[in-house]
């Protein structure tokens, strides 16, 4: 239990950071006890990695100050933050896979010039620490033949080393197995009891309720809410952290839905590592009918995005098969995005500056993007480039896109636009299985609705939406069906009737419905 | 075989082998920290230009070694502001430096010696000379050995072993020292030195710096030991075969070395082997020998002897933030 | 393949190669000046030996075609998002490619079968040497410039071996091939304007100048106009994008720089068809260097590029006669100063963009103030 200290170990006050157009952190105010275990949680994008930079040096905030142990400081970059007993395990490690783990620990701090001299102090100040600590990695090991969880408590190694007192985790059990995430909890309050102060980034609501002392939950760059974690619940920081009162009401469906009885996509068994090994689908099964919009709510995270592109053909599963369209596939021979287009099954990608636009491109060549092999576009191999300007101006029409210029570069456009371009082209292919992700993220408020009413229009003449959001207000305002994903795998199936704010909740902490 | 072609030919290698040894040695400084390096040929050039025209002006070795150094240290500095110290091209740039180098050298020449880029040959005072040649013609008449040794081993002069002493020095730097160990850091993952609290920009350009010194040694070898003058173009390609056998070793001191002997040791073959009838495969064309370096490398490159890794982060400029 | 500079696109396109120009030309005048010679008498000379003249204009345009090949060959490599250093090799395998089919029937077919057979067989051979880098770098990762430049000197002793052992003209001491029939040689400007009733001063000007404007209209129509020049871009530009759309990105590297390779061939076109009308050891002389330099300036478009060739044409033939009017200049100063070019065209535009950036908000702030 954190103790009474006079000082906090830190307080940021007033940080107010911006990139470009983009409002990274809004005038936060953040304070962190000393010897505490303090959850910072929020949606990707919420802004705690950007308090966190500005904490560990890697920007300057456009305003705001630092204390740290009630010393106004200035840090400038990470030397200063480490001399300020700062720090931090990034999600992504910070290791090099070549030199061995006594290296990568020195590195920076090595007490001689002549290597074999500086590694015996070093080593015997590690293993003190190892003991003191109970994390323990093999020290002349290669970083390249260490597991993701020795790797991790690798960094901490290194940080408690360069002598951090305020650790920063960031997203730490995201590469970690359900074991492994127990054994980090047990170092973290040991930590704590020797009186380091431990700053968790996080979205997993569960952990910070078994770990923390104290919670802040950030929303689109604000602090929203700081509490003690007795007053705290799964609901009401998974609320805080998604935004408005979840709204049940929904306008009445123009038409019926007809659903069909046999499905027109039919997933088994997806399993899928990521590059570092991580499990990220254990598992997934699911169907679509046409004329439905299936939802999957869930902590994004949890391997939605892994999902669609397993579903849209840009990754291959391990094991699994999937029958869409009346064409099945196995994981040996699975789809492609080539054919997945000529069937008729079409993606909205949830990253659109990176996949779904080329940004160097003019917006009517980004609007044929994937369909440039169409007849209305090209024949004989050459492009029409009159019809393709044509068929940008219709889209831009149809879909409110500003401005209306098909010849201005796709960088030039405001996300918002870029997504209905994206969307105006996708949905013009008149495909019959529609896989979206977060269909309305950066897009201001006047768009949403029309965005929304499209792929319910989608639906209404038999399309088949599968929607990928972590909104969960979005999920419960377009779905016919929800779907929760918890930790790559389906946690419980809900008719839209059934859905209340408990359950859902319920699903997305892990638990069963 | 007879003992003294087999004498000479080791020699000759080892001659031939030296500006190779040390522009490699620069070349895997420059690329363990991640700049790659095209511009080795052109450094090694302007360097051999500088000692050539400081040892014409001077009469002295020492300035002209200098000079030579000087020279290579400043354009890798140039490197280092278009890469380092901005995210320019790396390639790019390395190629800007091989032109310039090419053209500037003659134009240099030409204004300063008025002999077609040509410098006036320095004497045998300002030139490096083989020492211990007493030391020679005693070893030689040995059984065996002696005149393998004594011509291979023992009769080159000091810049020779001043490049091949270079070899482990390099090692223990890069290997044994703090400095060594930051900047393989660097080449392999700058946001990890970086928060470290190190200076990413600051340990590139001491790589340059350590590079620049040895392509200036490099070509102050060419106009003080090999020829006696400098020539437009004389570098001929040596700097690209560095680089090839800096890939070929593996970006590791000890197996670039290997490499540039093999190289020398090819070259050395090629000039005698002209005309040289094989048993069973015919005349050699000197040209297959002379291919050889280039055509081993591109093998060693596509993966099919063993795979060469380069540094994980050669050729991408660092940029701060996420 | 490299950053956004903080400049408007217009200032990106327009303004910045003008500067970077601007900027290789002070440095390189400078160094005029430290050697003792007048840069503006240089400058004078250069002109009016570059166009002053029929036969110098011939003598430009003659450069500016082989340059305009290498150009587009780099050019195209770019916008498959690679660098493609090779061109030298690319287009010595080109010439060579041309020449033997010229040896071996020449003499037997007439030239409008010869020369198109010509340049069908040197674009193979150059867009081999290029494709064999570009699958290596597609399909095995082997990084392709390095590739490219062993290449380079593959080619330069490939040749030397052919010429000193095998195509060499019997009893002959040059290192050149024996001579094509005349059906293998193309027609020279001065004979084509000649048909035209004009008389034109003899030079090695001839009518691959119509086959590189040709090739900068295929170009770009290939590049813009075409579904597989579409996807190049989109590959070059965007291979997560690329990937997305179901595009292949390896196999359209591997066409980047076959396209690459057949372009640079071309080369040897307009000198071993088009000037020489034999095989000789030294034809390419560093036409795939300046391609480079002509790309960056060009900004790998090929009206640009058609642009930066005749300046850079300009400046070799100025040069020479720069050369013979003014005592003390070489050729080499021209080198010197394409190697300005690139270097801050190429790499240092990074370098130049900021103060320019900063320069123009300057006079947009107080335009914006004024107005």
């Amino acid at each position: 239990m954190a103790g009474v200290f006079p000082v906090p170990a830190l307080q940021m006050v007033g940080i107010h950071k911006r990139f470009g157009d983009v409002l990274a952190s809004v005038d936060v105010n953040f304070t962190v006890q000393q010897a505490s275990l303090h959850g910072l949680i929020g949606e990707n994008g919420a802004g705690k990695s950007t308090l966190m930079s500005v904490l560990y040096g890697f920007y300057p905030a456009d305003r705001g100050r630092i204390e740290v142990f009630g010393k106004p400081v200035q840090i400038r970059n990470a030397d200063e933050a480490i001399a300020c007993g700062i720090g931090m395990v990034h999600q992504h490690f910070m290791l090099v896979e070549t030199l061995s783990a006594l290296e990568n620990v020195m590195l920076g701090a090595e007490p001689h010039w002549h290597l074999p001299s500086a590694s015996a102090p070093v080593r015997e100040r590690l293993e003190a620490l190892m003991q003191s600590t109970g994390l323990y990695v093999a020290l002349d090991a290669t970083v390249a033949d260490l597991a993701v969880g020795e790797r991790q408590r690798l960094e901490i190694l290194k940080a408690l080393f360069r002598g951090a007192r305020i650790l920063i985790l960031d997203e730490p059990t995201a590469v970690l197995a359900p074991q492994e995430a127990q054994q980090l909890f047990a170092v973290l309050r040991q930590l704590r009891a020797q009186g380091t102060t431990v700053i968790l980034i996080t979205h997993k609501l569960k952990e910070v309720l078994a770990l923390c002392d104290q919670v802040t939950v950030m929303r689109a760059g604000r602090v929203v809410d700081d509490m003690p974690i007795a007053r705290a619940s799964v609901e009401g920081l998974a609320q805080a952290m998604v935004g408005r009162k979840v709204q049940l009401d929904r306008p009445p469906a123009v038409v019926t839905p007809q659903r069909e009885a046999t499905p027109v996509l039919l997933a088994q068994g997806l399993h899928l590592r990521d590059a570092s090994g991580v499990q990220r689908l254990a598992g997934v099964g699911l169907q679509l009918r046409a004329g439905e919009i299936v939802g999957i709510a869930g902590v994004s995270g949890n391997g939605q995005s892994e999902l669609l592109d397993v579903l849209s053909g840009l990754a291959a599963p391990e094991s699994g098969s999937m029958q869409v369209l009346g064409r099945q596939f196995a994981s040996a021979a699975w789809l492609d995005p080539f054919t997945a287009r000529t069937i008729g099954l079409a993606h909205v990608p949830e990253d659109r500056q990176a996949r779904a636009l080329v940004m160097d491109f003019e917006a009517w060549e980004s609007a044929v993007l994937g369909y440039e092999h169409l007849p209305q576009y090209c024949r004989a191999g050459w492009m029409r480039a009159g019809a393709m300007h044509q068929a940008t101006a219709e889209m831009m029409e149809r879909f409110d896109v500003r401005p209306r210029e098909a010849a201005l570069g796709s960088r030039k456009f405001s996300g918002g636009n870029q997504q209905k371009l994206v969307l105006a082209r996708e949905l013009g292919q008149a495909p019959r299985v529609l896989l979206v992700g977060q269909p309305t993220r950066g897009v201001d408020i006047g768009a949403i609705e029309f965005i929304y009413s499209q792929l319910r229009a989608m639906r209404d003449h038999g399309c088949a939406v599968l929607l990928v959001s972590s909104e969960l207000d979005e999920i419960l305002a377009l779905s016919d069906r929800v779907l929760v994903m918890v930790q790559g795998r389906i946690s419980g199936a809900l008719d839209i009737a059934d859905c209340s704010e408990e359950r859902l909740g319920l699903l997305m902490a892990g638990a069963s419905a | 075989m007879d003992e003294t072609l087999i004498a000479s030919v080791l020699a000759s290698a080892v001659r031939l082998a030296t500006p190779l040894v040390l522009c490699a040695l620069a070349g895997l400084f420059s690329e363990r920290s991640g700049v790659v390096d095209i511009g080795l040929e052109g450094k090694m050039l302007f360097a051999a230009f500088a000692a050539g025209a400081a040892g014409a002006f001077t009469g002295s070795t020492t300035l002209a070694l200098l000079a030579a150094m000087v020279v290579g240290v400043m354009l890798s500095a140039l490197h280092g502001l278009a890469c380092v110290s901005h995210p320019g091209d790396q390639v790019v740039s390395g190629v800007a430096l091989n032109i310039i180098a090419a053209g500037l050298t003659v134009v240099l020449g030409i204004a300063w010696f008025a002999q077609g880029g040509q410098t006036p040959p320095l004497s045998v005072d300002v030139r490096v000379q083989a020492h211990w040649q007493w030391l020679v013609q005693a070893v030689q008449p040995l059984p065996w050995l002696g005149p393998v040794i004594a011509q291979a081993l023992l009769g080159h002069n000091l810049l020779v072993y001043c490049a091949y002493a270079l070899v482990p020095l390099a090692w223990y730097v890069l290997y044994r020292t703090r400095f060594g160990l930051r900047l393989r850091a660097v080449g392999e993952n700058p946001h990890m030195v970086d928060a470290a609290g190190l200076s990413v920009q600051r340990l590139r350009y001491m790589a340059l710096a350590i590079n620049g010194l040895l392509c200036g040694l490099a070509g102050s070898y060419l106009v003080l030991a090999q020829s006696a003058n400098f020539s437009p173009h004389m570098t001929a390609g040596r700097g690209f075969m560095a680089l090839a056998a800096l890939i070929f070793g593996r970006w590791k001191p000890w197996g670039a070395l290997g490499a540039c002997l093999l190289f020398g040791l090819l070259d050395a073959i090629a000039m005698r082997l002209q005309g040289v009838d094989i048993p069973g495969l015919g005349a050699v064309p000197v040209q297959a020998i002379q291919a050889l370096p280039y055509l081993m490398t591109v093998v060693l490159l596509a993966g099919f002897v063993g795979r060469a890794v380069a540094p994980a982060a050669l050729g991408k400029p660092y940029l701060k933030g996420r | 393949m490299s950053q956004p500079t903080a400049l408007p696109r217009w200032a990106d396109i327009g303004l910045l190669p003008i500067v970077c120009l601007a900027v290789a030309l002070l440095v390189a005048g400078i160094v005029v000046a430290l050697v003792g010679q007048s840069p503006w008498q240089v400058l004078a000379a250069l002109v009016q030996g570059a166009f002053g003249t029929p036969r110098g204009l011939s003598y430009t345009l003659y450069y500016a075609t082989s340059f305009i090949f290498t150009g587009l060959a780099v050019a195209v490599a770019f916008h498959g998002g690679l660098f493609n250093i090779g061109g030298e090799g690319q287009a010595t395998l080109g010439g060579l490619g041309a020449a033997l089919v010229a040896l071996w029937l020449s003499p037997v077919l007439p030239g409008w079968v010869m020369l198109p057979l010509m340049l069908l067989c040197g674009a193979l051979f150059g867009m081999l040497w290029a494709a064999i880098p570009g699958y290596l770098q597609a399909y095995r990762g082997s990084h392709v410039v390095i590739t490219t430049i062993m290449f380079n000197f593959l080619a330069s002793t490939l040749l030397v071996y052919l010429l000193v052992n095998q195509l060499r003209a019997p009893g002959n001491v040059a290192i050149e091939s024996a001579a094509f029939a005349p059906s293998a040689h193309l027609m020279s400007a001065r004979e084509l304007l000649a048909g035209l009733g004009v008389d034109w001063p003899g030079s090695p000007l001839n009518a691959s100048l119509l086959l590189a404007l040709l090739a900068c209209v295929a170009v770009y129509f290939f590049l813009w106009h075409s579904r597989s020049g579409y996807r190049l871009r989109a590959v070059g530009s965007s291979p997560a994008a690329a990937a997305y759309a179901g595009i292949r990105p390896r196999r359209h590297i591997v066409l980047a720089m076959a396209i690459s390779g057949a372009l640079a061939s071309m080369v040897g076109m307009n000198e071993v068809a088009g000037v020489s009308g034999k095989l000789v050891l030294e034809f390419v002389s560093g036409a795939g260097f300046t391609g480079i330099a002509v790309a960056l300036m060009g900004r790998n478009h090929p009206v640009g590029v058609v642009l930066a060739s005749v300046l850079f044409g300009a400046l070799f033939q100025g040069g020479a006669e720069v050369a013979f009017d003014v005592p003390g200049f070489s050729r080499d100063m021209v080198v010197m100063l394409q190697g300005f070019v690139v270097l801050f065209s190429g790499a240092m535009s990074y370098v130049m963009a900021r103060p320019l950036a900063a320069v123009l908000r300057a006079l947009h702030w107080r335009g914006a103030k004024h107005g």
